[in-house]
């Protein structure tokens, strides 16, 4: 727990002001590279994360649910980071970014790079991020970028049946047994000084707002939480009112510690065999 | 979809079968959008645009193409389109068809917008007929299938299990 406390202890109110903010690679061409950072590593730490379910799960067609879930976050990375490569300058390819970026260079939420702890955790998380991945995709398809909108219609469609799995899901353990309905509270509870940091508006998110590009964060807040309200209530759930402490950093790449386990992980084999193909 | 069914080359692209649901073809799927043949270069431009994200028989499908290109003396250059996002709307009757005797429920109607009301109170989303004895009593087991684009069902009345193809 420690490792998750001190990685908040950044003294960030201004991204700009963590160390490490310089560091993110030789990007910058377009004003939007940072910004559309964020979405795809979003989801690609995401995916990694889910897919440790597989064989873990409680049944076999749950390993099969979180499998494909991931599978859909992958492919909606993937649209974007060869389209990053275009645009800041540096012609990187996916797997450039996805398998050959040390932590520091990492722009996703400390959200999703958090351990994947009980069944409960990952569906109050899948409940939250997928809430949130509606909201957002839903105002990504109005973006002024035709790559983003078209990424944004497609991850729509997805998003959106990612969240009808985590919303059945918290319904049936809320209001099951009072063993499920007492560790699907935790989870609540758990996961909630990680939510924050999803609608922190950055100098990235700022920027890429102000060219019809991108979304503020700040601006999906009520509709998400109203989401998952709603399935709280069915739930018999309560939605905690706060957290005594968040977490922050994960925009300017200050991570908390399971994302270095998590990529030595995922890309030990392509940095163990530079250049290898199948 | 704008594919030109006068050519051979265009013919033999529009009936390359799934990979993963192979009794369907890429044209009757919808995710074939666009083949231009230039007969005197001897190059072809195919469009394909896949069903989920991360469908990971993209590349199998381009592949594909590219040899049946190949095989006929043409060199291709398989585009991927993202937008307009594909919908089981765009699946031939034919291709329904083809799904329904291979025992895999077709989709029905994709919905606009939400794909339900806000709260998920219920297991059963819809009505499936089962592939295999018509029953519309049917349940679903499990949201997710064998692959991205199905869902596990299974039928009340005869018993079997079956995959739904589902709409989006």
């Amino acid at each position: 727990m420690s490792g998750l406390v001190n990685s908040t202890n950044a003294p960030s109110e201004s991204d700009e002001a963590l160390p490490g903010a310089a560091d993110n690679g030789p990007s910058g061409v377009s004003p939007l590279a940072p910004y559309l950072l964020g979405l795809a590593d979003d989801v690609m730490v995401y995916a990694q994360r889910l897919s440790e379910w597989m064989t873990n799960a409680p049944q076999i067609e749950e390993d099969m649910a979180l499998g494909n879930i991931a599978l859909d976050l992958l492919g909606q990375a993937r649209a974007l980071y060869p389209y990053i490569g275009s645009i800041d300058g540096t012609g990187r390819g996916e797997d450039d970014f996805a398998m050959l970026r040390d932590e520091r260079d990492w722009r996703n939420v400390h959200l999703v790079e958090q351990e994947r702890g009980d069944f409960a955790d990952e569906m109050a998380r899948l409940l939250w991020f997928s809430a949130y991945q509606v909201e957002l995709q839903t105002a990504l398809t109005g973006s002024s970028d035709d790559v983003v909108a078209g990424v944004a219609g497609k991850a729509l469609k997805e998003v959106r049946y990612h969240l009808d799995h985590a919303s059945l899901w918290v319904v049936r353990l809320g209001d099951g047994t009072p063993e499920s309905h007492r560790r699907m509270q935790a989870a609540l509870e758990r996961v909630l000084p990680h939510l924050a940091e999803l609608f922190d508006d950055d100098e990235a998110s700022l920027t890429a707002a102000g060219l019809g590009v991108g979304v503020l964060p700040s601006s999906l807040h009520d509709a998400v939480v109203a989401r998952v309200s709603r399935v709280a209530d069915e739930a018999t759930l309560t939605l905690p009112d706060g957290s005594p402490w968040r977490s922050r950093g994960g925009r300017a790449g200050i991570h908390s510690r399971p994302l270095g386990y998590l990529l030595a992980e995922m890309q030990h084999i392509a940095r163990s065999h530079p250049g290898a193909t199948w | 979809m704008a594919v030109a069914v006068d050519s051979a080359l265009a013919q033999a692209i529009s009936r390359i079968p799934d990979p993963e649901v192979p009794v369907i073809t890429i044209a009757e799927l919808g995710i074939l959008r666009d083949v231009e043949v230039d007969e005197q270069a001897h190059t072809v431009v195919v469009t394909i645009t896949p069903t989920y994200s991360g469908c990971p028989a993209m590349e199998a499908i381009a592949s594909r193409i590219a040899f049946e290109a190949h095989q006929q003396g043409y060199a291709a250059d398989v585009r991927t389109q993202l937008s307009p996002a594909w919908t089981t709307d765009w699946m031939t009757d034919e291709g329904r068809a083809a799904l329904q005797r291979f025992g895999i429920a077709p989709p029905g109607p994709a919905a606009t917008g939400e794909s339900r009301g806000p709260v998920a109170v219920s297991l059963s989303r819809h009505v499936v007929a089962c592939p295999r004895c018509g029953s519309t009593d049917t349940t679903e087991i499990a949201h997710f299938g064998s692959t991205a684009c199905k869902a596990l069902r299974r039928c009340t009345a005869c018993l079997e299990p079956f995959d739904e193809f589902k709409a989006i």
